[in-house]
Parts: structure tokens; C-alpha cells; sequence
């Protein structure tokens, strides 16, 4: 008992040693030093080196550093489990405590956390991604139309299937994934009326092991093109060592798999940190559900790769101007669920709040829960 | 070559040496793999302390961490005590909090809040209980192996509140992603100077955990079944009913870590609520000495090492991999000091001349 006191002590007196000896018993970190505009923080469920989801934001962090000139000063906690609330406040908490004013989580399971963290402190702000939850003063959330990239994406994997299989790693049997698994195969089957997509469904975001071995397991299947909604490059790495050809997500990354990268739909999280960050500091700020689009340059497709034919490059730029232009929506027409039910008729566009009520998969789409 | 042979007793001059050592090197060692990741190692070290203790808020986050840990070690301690080597704390704790989420969710909401609390902490140390019988049980009744036993209910437990989660008790209302419906608001624990009363229900494990050991009839006979069951059984004690009746503290106390974490911090279960508290509690324990109140400060020092490492990534930016090393490397060698206090590791010759 004595001796684990002394113990504990012993290790608490080294570090407090450690500590003062090279700070003059001063403050450290150079967090107390700052005197830019402000500090905003950021939680990732991934690392900023994921190859895919975290490093998009990661990106975008950047972006918004370097536009600001050092007066945006940013900080990040990464691999924030969004299944552990403790995690998450113990992340939002520490940044605010190292003076964060604004708070950014960038995964849909964090939305109750920083819900409650809005309530308790009023003074800041909090910006979730994915989420819907917002409040009137310091709250809100941001995604985009990931539904038009992922239709561009698809009309590239039904043109390059020779199968006439294509198979999608999907992350949960979820509302916004069921929405970018019906864009995708939609795009497929509009230049490909016979082929099949088939999800396999991991019940995570991130896990690079069960990301690639989902991406075999499709590939096993005859899948020969792969189009995947998880935060890694796990996929296309199986897509390449088995000959096939991939698709990525959430950033532009063909060096991880250059003989099988094709192209991806993608995040431009930078352009709307920097929009938001100057509403917050000029006093603008007002919360809102903000949905960027391939119009507004918050989604995209990646440039396609030399892999991809000129034909469907044509393709793929037709489509795209005629999204971009408004003349097309990827939900509209008759579109029938896998069940046989209507998701849209004949005629009508689903505006967002119909295509966020999306909950299964359309015709053409064989997924297993 | 090398023989490693058990030390009696050690001068407690000694054992400080040894430990004092194991510090300096973890810190010496630390430092230098800081340094050449091109950091300063004086201002991580300063870093860590100042980020668990350094403001209100951090300290806050190093209690909130160590909450957890101490009612788990607290389960945990009461069973090493008896050398039943109790390593299912991760599966007591997902089934008390699983017991903590049934009666949240099917209480009526509107019972006042000290009624639903203590239902839940019933439910928790009920189901925490059960599941540490089972291995209980079969080692009294047929000398099973308890170490294996326990670890792999761990996994059946972890499973089985997934399989809870993401089917039988999925919320309908989550547009599909796999979640478990909050508590109503009557059913999570309230804060006490701004930190969930979880804090005094681990005080309380503290106090109750060593009045139990030191000052109560069955507190002595786990104590002497742990020394030497021969002498347990020469005394008349009854070892099984003894075995099992720890045992139901044990896990009891482990599922209560559950409720306190489902109620107060996830207001729900999630299948990584026990958040490796059950496995981290061993360390604790072992560290501790099997002393309540030794335990609870190593207990708070682990959070505070978890807590500024957190830190880290804030105040330095230092990616959290750093920090997890570092907290590795004091981890290694303090426990390695643990083993040449107890253990004598002799050389070539010397061990010749022993063996001869």
C-alpha cells in the first residue's frame, strides 16, 4: 500500500520535474501563445492518413489553415471511436479547453455527443458533418448531394463491367448510404440495363481489414468493377491485386492502386470550412443544414483515370453538364425499390427531404444485412 | 544461461531502487524515442501533466476516465484477492449495462429518477452477477480453469450485446443505423460539481471493497482462501460457497461500471461500452497490490496518463500514435519493475553455482 503511494508519487514527481525543468514552470504548448483570430477544432473517427474519409477533412483542414494565413489556427483529435461518447466529449472538451471556439465532428455517430456539448456550451460553436440535428444558435450540420458524383461513378463502372457485375462495400443498411448504393446503381444501369450491383454491407465506417476482405469476398463473386462507402482504400487495394477495376470515395487518391483506380466520387471539405469559418468570424453565422452540390463544387467526381476509355469519358462529361446545369437529377423518373414498391414516379424529381427517406435498396441492387 | 528463480522478500530500500529506476528509464527511454520523432521531449512530458491536471476542465476528463477504471478494479481486486484470476470484467461490464439498458427502457419513464437509478444499478449488478457465476460455478463444482473461462465470456458477452444492437433491440427510429434507443432522461444519472455522480459510486466501491477485504468475516476467508486453500479448508471454511459468493461481488461490481457508463456517459449500450476497462483493470489491480485504496490512486494515475496523452494531440499536435507509445513505454517498464522485484534473474556463472 506504502510502497504503491510512493510509487504513484515517484512517477507523478518525475513528470512534474520533467515538466517544470524545461519551461521555467511557465506554460507550454502553443496554445497559450496564439494570438490569431481563432482556434477551431476538429474530431475524425479516422487518421488524417486514411487514405479516403478522415484525410479528405484532413485536406480541408489544410485548406482552411493556409487560406487564413495562421490566423485560423487548427487542432484535431483523431481515431475518435463514434460509438464511445466519452471519447468524443473527452475530444471536444480538451480542444475547447485549449481554447477551440468552433468544434467540427466529422462522423455521423458523434450528432447526440456534440447535441448535448451545444446545449452546455452556448459560447461555441459546433458543425457536424452528416448529422441532423441543429439547434437555432450555435449548431448545425453540413453534407452534400454525394448522389450526383455517385451516379456519374456508376455510369463509369456499368461502361467498364465486363461481368456485368459490380460489387459496392457499403458501410451500414443506413439512410445515407442506401442513398449513394441507389445513385450509383442507377448510373449503372442507365448505360447498362442488365447489369447487377451487388453490396456487401460492413457494419462500420472505418476498419481497413473488413473493408478489403468485403472487397474480396465481392471479387469472389465476379465482380470486375468495385465502387465502395467506407473511409479507406482498403477495396481498391483487393481491386488491384485481383486484377479488377475500382472506384474510390471521398478523395482523389490514384496512386494507392494506380492499375486499378478509376476514378471517385468526392469531398471538397475546404471550400465550405472557408465559407464557414469567415461567416462565424465576420458575425454572419446563422445555423443551417448545409447541402452542397457538384454544382456549388462541394462534391465532385475525381478526373478519371487513364484507365477509362475515351467513350466513357464522353459519357461521363455529357451527364455531368447536364447535372451541373440542373437539366438532370439522378432520383427522377420511374424508379422502383428492390421490393417492387415506387421510390419515384414517372415524372417526378425527389427533392432532399424525399431522398433522405430512402430506406433500402432500389431494383438491380442485391444486398444482404 | 539464465535463470530467473523467485526473490523472498526484497529490503524495501530495494524495491525502491527498482522502481524509481523503472521510472527514469521509462522517462530516459520515452524521451529519446520523442526526440528522434523530432519533438521535444521535456515539453510532451510537461504536456502530459499539464494536460490532466493542468485546468478544471482536464481534470474533470482524468476523473471521468478514472471512474470507470476504479469500480471495475474494485470488482476485479475482490476476486484476485481470492486468486481467482477474474479476467471477464470486460463481459460483466457490457452485461450490467445491459441490464441498466432493459430497465431504462422498460421502466415507465416517468418514475422519479432515485427509483429508476437504483432499479438500473439493481438490474446492472444482478446481470453482472449472473455472468460471473457461471465460470464461478463450474470452477467450484468442477475445478474448471477460471482464466479461460472468464476471458472467452468476454467475447460471447461483447457479441452478444453487438447482436443486441444491431438487431433485437435496434432503434426502429434511426433511419437504419444500428442503435440502441437513448435513456429517458429520468434514467441517466445526474452530475454532482460538475461531474456525473459516478465519481461517488466509485469513492463508495473504494470504501465498501476494503471494509469488506480487511473488517468482515467473509472478506478474511476470501483473504486466506487467496494465501492457501489447504489452510481454508483446514479451517472449516466453506471454499465454494466463499468462490462464489466473491465472485457475485466481483461481477456485480463490474456490471455496476456498466450501468454508471451506459446511464451517465453513452445514455444508451453500445457494443464498445466497456471500452477495454475490464482488461486495463488487471493492470490496475495488479499494480495496486491488491489494496483498495493503492489501487484507486493507481487507478487516477492511468487516467491521468490516459487523459495528457489525449492531451498531447491538442497542445503539441502530436498525432495520437505518439501518444500511445509513450504510454506504452511507461507501461513496459514499470510493470517490468514489478517483475524483478519479485523475480531474481541470475547469470550464467551465479546459475551454474545455483544449480550445482
Amino acid at each position: 500500500m506504502k510502497r504503491i503511494l510512493l510509487l504513484a508519487l515517484a512517477l507523478l514527481t518525475a513528470l512534474s520535474l520533467a515538466a517544470c525543468g524545461g519551461n521555467g514552470g511557465g506554460q507550454t504548448g502553443d496554445d497559450e501563445s496564439f494570438d490569431g483570430m481563432i482556434k477551431v477544432g476538429f474530431i475524425l473517427i479516422g487518421s488524417k492518413t486514411d487514405g479516403g474519409f478522415s484525410q479528405a477533412h484532413a485536406n480541408g483542414i489544410d485548406e482552411l489553415e493556409a487560406y487564413f494565413g495562421g490566423l485560423v489556427k487548427t487542432m484535431a483529435v483523431e481515431n475518435v471511436d463514434d460509438q464511445n461518447r466519452q471519447d468524443i466529449r473527452s475530444a471536444a472538451e480538451n480542444m475547447i479547453d485549449a481554447g477551440c471556439t468552433v468544434i467540427i465532428g466529422c462522423s455521423y455517430g458523434y450528432m447526440e455527443t456534440m447535441a448535448e456539448l451545444a446545449e452546455e456550451y452556448p459560447d461555441i460553436y459546433f458543425l457536424h458533418f452528416s448529422g441532423s440535428m441543429m439547434n437555432d444558435t450555435n449548431f448545425d450540420n453540413y453534407f452534400g448531394a454525394m448522389e450526383e458524383p455517385r451516379y456519374l461513378a456508376g455510369i463509369v463502372a456499368g461502361m467498364m463491367t465486363e461481368t456485368n457485375k459490380v460489387g459496392y462495400v457499403a458501410a451500414y443498411p443506413y439512410t445515407e448510404v442506401q442513398i449513394g448504393i441507389n445513385a450509383f446503381a442507377l448510373g449503372v444501369q442507365s448505360v447498362n440495363p442488365g447489369a447487377v450491383v451487388n453490396v456487401v454491407y460492413i457494419n462500420t465506417w472505418y476498419d481497413p481489414e473488413k473493408e478489403k476482405s468485403a472487397a474480396q469476398a465481392l471479387l469472389a463473386q465476379g465482380c470486375d468493377v468495385l465502387e465502395q462507402h467506407c473511409d479507406t482504400a482498403g477495396p481498391i487495394i483487393a481491386a488491384q491485386e485481383a486484377g479488377a477495376y475500382a472506384i474510390g470515395y471521398n478523395l482523389d487518391k490514384p496512386d494507392s492502386a494506380p492499375k486499378a483506380y478509376l476514378t471517385a466520387p468526392v469531398w471538397d471539405h475546404g471550400a465550405y470550412y472557408i465559407d464557414v469559418i469567415k461567416k462565424i468570424l465576420d458575425g454572419t453565422f446563422s445555423p443551417e443544414s448545409y447541402y452542397g452540390n457538384m454544382a456549388s463544387g462541394y462534391v465532385g467526381l475525381a478526373p478519371l483515370s487513364d484507365l477509362v476509355p475515351g467513350d466513357v469519358k464522353a459519357k461521363v462529361e455529357e451527364v455531368k453538364a447536364r447535372i451541373m446545369s440542373g437539366e438532370f437529377a439522378p432520383f427522377s423518373g420511374e424508379i422502383l425499390y428492390a421490393d417492387g414498391s415506387v421510390l419515384c414516379e414517372d415524372g417526378q424529381t425527389l427533392n432532399r427531404d424525399q431522398i433522405w427517406e430512402i430506406n433500402r435498396v432500389v431494383k438491380g441492387v442485391n444486398a444482404t444485412e | 544461461m539464465m535463470k530467473i528463480t523467485q526473490r523472498a522478500e526484497l529490503p524495501k530500500g530495494r524495491e525502491w531502487a527498482i522502481r524509481a529506476a523503472a521510472v527514469l528509464l521509462s522517462i530516459v527511454f520515452a524521451g529519446t524515442v520523442i526526440a528522434a520523432l523530432g519533438f521535444d521531449p521535456i515539453k510532451v512530458f510537461a504536456q502530459i501533466v499539464n494536460g490532466s491536471v493542468g485546468s478544471q476542465m482536464r481534470l474533470n476528463q482524468t476523473i471521468l476516465k478514472a471512474i470507470p477504471l476504479t469500480i471495475t478494479s474494485m470488482g476485479i481486486l475482490v476476486a484476485f484477492k481470492m486468486k481467482f484470476w477474474n479476467i471477464g470484467g470486460e463481459g460483466q461490464i457490457m452485461m450490467g449495462a445491459m441490464g441498466a439498458t432493459y430497465a431504462a427502457l422498460h421502466l415507465p419513464p416517468d418514475l422519479p429518477p432515485t427509483a429508476m437509478l437504483a432499479m438500473l444499478a439493481a438490474a446492472s449488478v444482478i446481470c453482472g452477477g449472473a455472468w460471473a457465476f457461471i465460470p464461478a460455478y463450474f470452477k467450484a463444482k468442477f475445478g474448471t480453469n477460471e482464466t479461460i473461462f472468464t476471458l472467452m465470456m468476454n467475447y460471447i458477452a461483447i457479441k452478444w450485446v453487438t447482436y443486441l444492437q444491431y438487431d433485437l433491440w435496434k432503434d426502429p427510429g434511426s433511419l437504419g443505423f444500428p442503435r440502441i434507443a437513448a435513456f429517458p432522461p429520468s434514467a441517466v444519472l445526474p452530475k454532482l460539481f460538475g461531474i456525473h455522480v459516478g465519481w461517488i459510486v466509485a469513492v463508495l466501491s473504494v470504501v465498501l471493497v476494503y471494509i469488506f477485504v480487511n473488517h468482515t468475516k467473509k472478506g478474511y476467508e476470501v483473504t486466506v482462501i487467496g494465501e492457501s486453500v489447504e489452510t481454508a479448508r483446514y479451517a472449516g471454511m466453506n471454499i465454494k460457497h466463499v468462490m462464489i459468493a466473491a465472485m457475485l461481488v466481483s461481477g456485480g461490481l463490474c456490471g455496476l461500471t456498466g450501468m454508471v457508463q451506459a446511464s451517465a456517459v453513452e445514455k444508451t449500450l453500445t457494443y464498445s461500452l466497456s471500452a477495454n476497462y475490464g482488461f486495463t483493470a488487471i493492470i490496475t489491480t495488479w499494480l495496486g497490490r491488491l489494496s483498495a485504496p493503492a489501487v484507486a490512486i493507481v487507478c487516477f494515475a492511468f487516467a491521468m496518463l490516459i487523459q495528457g496523452g489525449a492531451y498531447l494531440q491538442i497542445a503539441l499536435l502530436i498525432p495520437a500514435s505518439v501518444a500511445e507509445m509513450i504510454q506504452g513505454i511507461i507501461l513496459f517498464f514499470v510493470l517490468g519493475s514489478e517483475f524483478f522485484i519479485q523475480y531474481r534473474v541470475s547469470f550464467s556463472r551465479r546459475a551454474a553455482r545455483g544449480v550445482a
